[in-house]
C-alpha cells in the first residue's frame, strides 16, 4: 500500500487507511477540508499530508542515481528542454516540486538567458494558476519564488574545451558539497568538445566513460538528477542513412536512461530508448513561448533540417 | 585554463616533480588521462592522483556566474541587452530584442529570397548610431560570392534614415564602417579570421556577416570526410569570435535537394514508417539547408526565410520556439 511508504506518524497513516486513503492518487484528488473531515483531523494537518503526499510522488519520478541521455537533431529543443529543466527543479515542495538549485553546464554557448527568463515567468503562472484550482478551499496561495529568484537559482558554467569539461566534472563533487541544495545538474552538450581535437580514439573512450562514472557517482551521492544533452550524427548503416547520437557506441553505455528526442511527421516527440523501469513509448511535445508544454495544436514543421 | 602549467597550481612539491618527470606539463595533458593510467604512468598510489587531479581540476574549472547575474550584466553593461534590432517588428519580438550578441545566427534559404538584402540591410543597421538603433561600429562582411553592392547600401540607407543619409558626408561615413573581405578561397578565408580577430581585439567592430558560408565550402572538396573535418575548426573559431567579442554573427546558407533515400531517421523509427509510408504527407519540398549536420547544430539560431504563394517573404523562427 503506497500510503504506507509515506513519511507520516503511525497514528497519521492509520487514519488515513480507515478513512479509505490507501494510494497516492486517492490522496491527489482529495482537498484539505474533504481530508480533514474524514480523518477527523484540523486543516492545517491535512494540508501537511497533501503535501507529503505530493512530494513524495514528484521526486519518486525526478529523483536519480541516473544519468538520462537526451539526444536529438538541431532545432528539436534540446536547450530548451535543459532551460525548463533548470527552472522546474526549482518549483517548491508544497506546490509538488523539488524546491533545488540547477547547475547548468554550457558547451556550446546555446543558453539564452531572457529564454530562462520567460520560461520562469511562465512557470510562476502556471504554479500559481494550479495552486488556485488545488487549494480552491483555502485562502489564496502564494507561491513564492520570483522569477528573478529562478534566475539567481540557476548556477551557470560556461565550459570552453575538453580540459575544463573533465575539470569542472571532477569539481562538482566539491561544489555540490557545498552547494547542497542543487537537484539537478544539466550539460548542454556532453559530447561538443569531444567530437574534434581528440587524437586517440580509444583514450577518447576512456575518458568519456570516467566522465560518466563521476556523473553517476554524483546523481548517487547526492541524490539528485544528471541530464546529458547530446547531438546526433548521420551514421550510414544498412546501405542507408541513420541517426545516431553522437560518440555512439562507447558512450551510449554509460548512462542509465536515454531519451530520443524526433520529429514525427510534423510533431516533436520524446520517445524512451533506454530505461531499467519502464517500457518503450513516446510522447509528443511542443516547445511554446512558454515553455514545453503537451503537444496540442497543428503546429507547422519548419521544412529545413 | 586548459594549458595551464602543472608547476604554477601549486600541488605539493614531491607529486608536482613527478609529474614534470614524466613530461605531463600543463593541464591538459593531466586531465586527459584517466585517473588509472595516471597511477600507473606516475607509479603513486590511487589516493595521492585523485587528489592531485581533484586539486588541478578545481584549478582549472570555470568559475559559475548565476544567470540572473549574467542578465543583469548585459542589461547594464550591453546595446539592447545584448541585441541588434533588425527593425522587423515580429522578428525582435521573438529574438528578445534583435540578433544575439555572442552566438552564430544563421539565414537559410533558396536563392533570390533576399538573404544578402537581409546582410546589407543588417550591416547598415550596426552602422548607424546608437541613437538610432544602431550598434554605432565597424561591420565585417566576408562577401564571398561578390554580391555587396555600396551603391545598394546608400539606396537602403537613403530610404529607411533620410534625415542621417541626407547629412553631409554621412553616407559616406556609414558606408566607410562597412569592411568588406573576398576570399576567393577556403585558405583565404582562414587567413583573413586571423585578420578579423585582430580587428576585433581592438574593439571597433560590432557585427560579422559571411555570406555565404556554403559558397566557401563548395567546389573545395568532394564529399566526403575532409570537408567536415576542415569545416568544424571554421565553425570552432567563428563561434569563439562570436562569444568571446560579444558581437553577433550573421552567417547565410543556401539549400540544396535531398533525394529520398537521404531522409535520415533513428533506427527505432523505421519500423513505424513501414506502415504510413503511402499515407504519409510529404513535405512540400525536399530541400534541406547546406552544410550538414554538424554546422545546424553549432548555430544557436536559425531564421528560414521562405516564399509563401502570393504574400510576402516570411521568416520562420526555428531553433527556439514556434509562432
Amino acid at each position: 500500500m503506497e500510503v504506507c511508504r509515506l513519511p507520516l506518524s503511525a497514528t497519521q497513516r492509520g487514519k488515513l487507511i480507515s478513512a479509505g486513503y490507501t494510494s497516492l492518487s486517492s490522496l491527489s484528488s482529495a482537498s484539505a477540508s474533504d481530508l480533514a473531515r474524514d480523518l477527523k483531523i484540523s486543516d492545517g494537518e491535512a494540508l501537511e499530508i497533501l503535501n507529503v503526499a505530493s512530494r513524495s510522488s514528484r521526486s519518486d519520478n525526478a529523483e536519480g542515481s541516473h544519468a538520462i541521455i537526451n539526444g536529438g537533431v538541431p532545432g528539436i529543443g534540446k536547450t530548451q528542454l535543459g532551460i525548463q529543466l533548470a527552472v522546474n527543479v526549482q518549483i517548491p515542495p508544497h506546490c509538488g516540486g523539488l524546491g533545488g538549485r540547477a547547475i547548468y553546464i554550457d558547451t556550446e554557448g546555446s543558453f539564452m538567458v531572457e529564454r530562462a527568463l520567460q520560461v520562469a515567468e511562465a512557470c510562476i503562472e502556471d504554479m500559481s494558476e494550479y495552486s488556485r484550482f488545488l487549494r480552491k478551499d483555502l485562502q489564496t496561495f502564494q507561491v513564492g519564488l520570483q522569477s528573478k529568484d529562478i534566475l539567481e537559482n540557476i548556477y551557470y558554467f560556461r565550459v570552453c574545451s575538453y580540459t575544463e569539461q573533465i575539470a569542472l566534472v571532477n569539481y562538482l563533487d566539491k561544489f555540490i558539497t557545498e552547494h547542497r541544495d542543487v537537484k539537478i545538474v544539466i550539460i548542454d552538450s556532453i559530447t561538443f568538445h569531444f567530437r574534434q581535437d581528440f587524437d586517440d580514439l580509444a583514450l577518447r573512450t576512456r575518458v568519456l566513460s570516467g566522465m560518466a562514472l563521476k556523473l553517476m557517482k554524483v546523481a548517487k551521492n547526492f541524490s539528485l538528477a544528471v541530464v546529458l544533452l547530446n547531438q546526433v550524427t548521420t551514421k550510414h548503416t544498412e546501405g542507408s542513412f541513420q541517426l545516431g547520437l553522437a560518440l555512439g557506441d562507447s558512450w551510449s553505455h554509460s548512462c542509465t536512461n536515454r531519451v530520443i528526442l524526433y520529429w514525427n511527421g510534423n510533431e516533436r516527440c520524446a520517445y524512451i530508448d533506454k530505461s531499467p523501469s519502464l517500457r518503450s513509448a513516446s510522447a509528443p511535445y511542443s516547445v511554446t513561448s512558454r515553455g514545453i508544454r503537451n503537444s496540442t495544436s497543428n503546429y507547422k514543421r519548419v521544412k529545413m533540417m | 585554463m586548459a594549458n595551464k602549467l602543472i608547476s604554477e597550481i601549486g600541488l605539493p612539491k614531491s607529486i608536482a616533480n613527478i609529474f614534470a618527470a614524466r613530461n605531463i606539463n600543463t593541464a591538459k595533458e593531466a586531465l586527459s588521462l584517466t585517473e588509472f593510467e595516471l597511477m600507473e604512468l606516475l607509479d603513486v598510489g590511487m589516493a595521492d592522483v585523485t587528489s592531485a587531479v581533484a586539486h588541478i581540476s578545481a584549478v582549472v574549472s570555470p568559475p559559475y556566474q548565476t544567470a540572473l547575474f549574467l542578465m543583469e550584466q548585459r542589461l547594464q553593461n550591453e546595446q539592447f541587452a545584448g541585441h541588434l534590432p533588425t527593425r522587423l517588428k515580429g522578428l525582435d519580438d521573438v529574438l528578445f530584442g534583435g540578433i544575439p550578441f555572442g552566438v552564430l545566427t544563421e539565414l537559410v534559404g533558396p536563392a533570390g529570397i533576399g538573404k544578402t538584402q537581409f546582410c546589407l540591410k543588417i550591416s547598415l543597421l550596426a552602422s548607424l548610431p546608437a541613437s538610432y538603433g544602431g550598434l554605432d561600429g565597424h561591420v565585417i562582411y566576408i562577401d564571398v560570392e561578390s554580391k555587396f553592392s555600396s551603391r545598394r547600401i546608400i539606396e537602403i540607407g537613403a530610404t529607411s534614415f533620410p534625415e542621417i543619409f541626407h547629412k553631409k558626408g554621412m553616407a559616406q561615413e556609414m558606408a566607410g564602417r562597412i569592411l568588406v573581405l573576398r576570399p576567393t578561397s577556403l585558405s583565404e578565408f582562414t587567413e583573413s579570421l586571423q585578420q578579423i580577430k585582430v580587428l576585433l581585439l581592438q574593439q571597433e567592430v560590432k557585427l560579422l556577416v559571411i555570406d555565404s558560408m556554403a559558397a566557401l565550402i563548395s567546389g573545395e572538396y568532394d564529399q566526403g570526410a575532409p570537408r567536415q573535418h576542415s569545416l568544424g575548426w571554421h565553425i570552432s573559431f567563428v563561434k569563439s569570435l562570436a562569444e568571446f567579442s560579444r558581437i553577433p554573427v550573421v552567417v547565410t546558407n543556401q539549400v540544396r535537394s535531398q533525394s529520398r533515400d537521404e531522409i535520415c531517421q533513428h533506427s527505432f523509427q523505421a519500423h513505424k514508417n513501414v506502415e504510413t509510408q503511402e499515407g504519409t504527407e510529404k513535405y512540400d519540398s525536399h530541400v534541406v539547408a547546406a552544410l550538414g549536420i554538424h554546422w545546424a547544430h553549432s548555430v544557436t539560431i536559425r531564421l528560414v526565410l521562405e516564399a509563401k504563394s502570393g504574400l510576402d517573404d516570411i521568416i520562420n523562427f526555428d531553433g527556439k520556439k514556434m509562432k
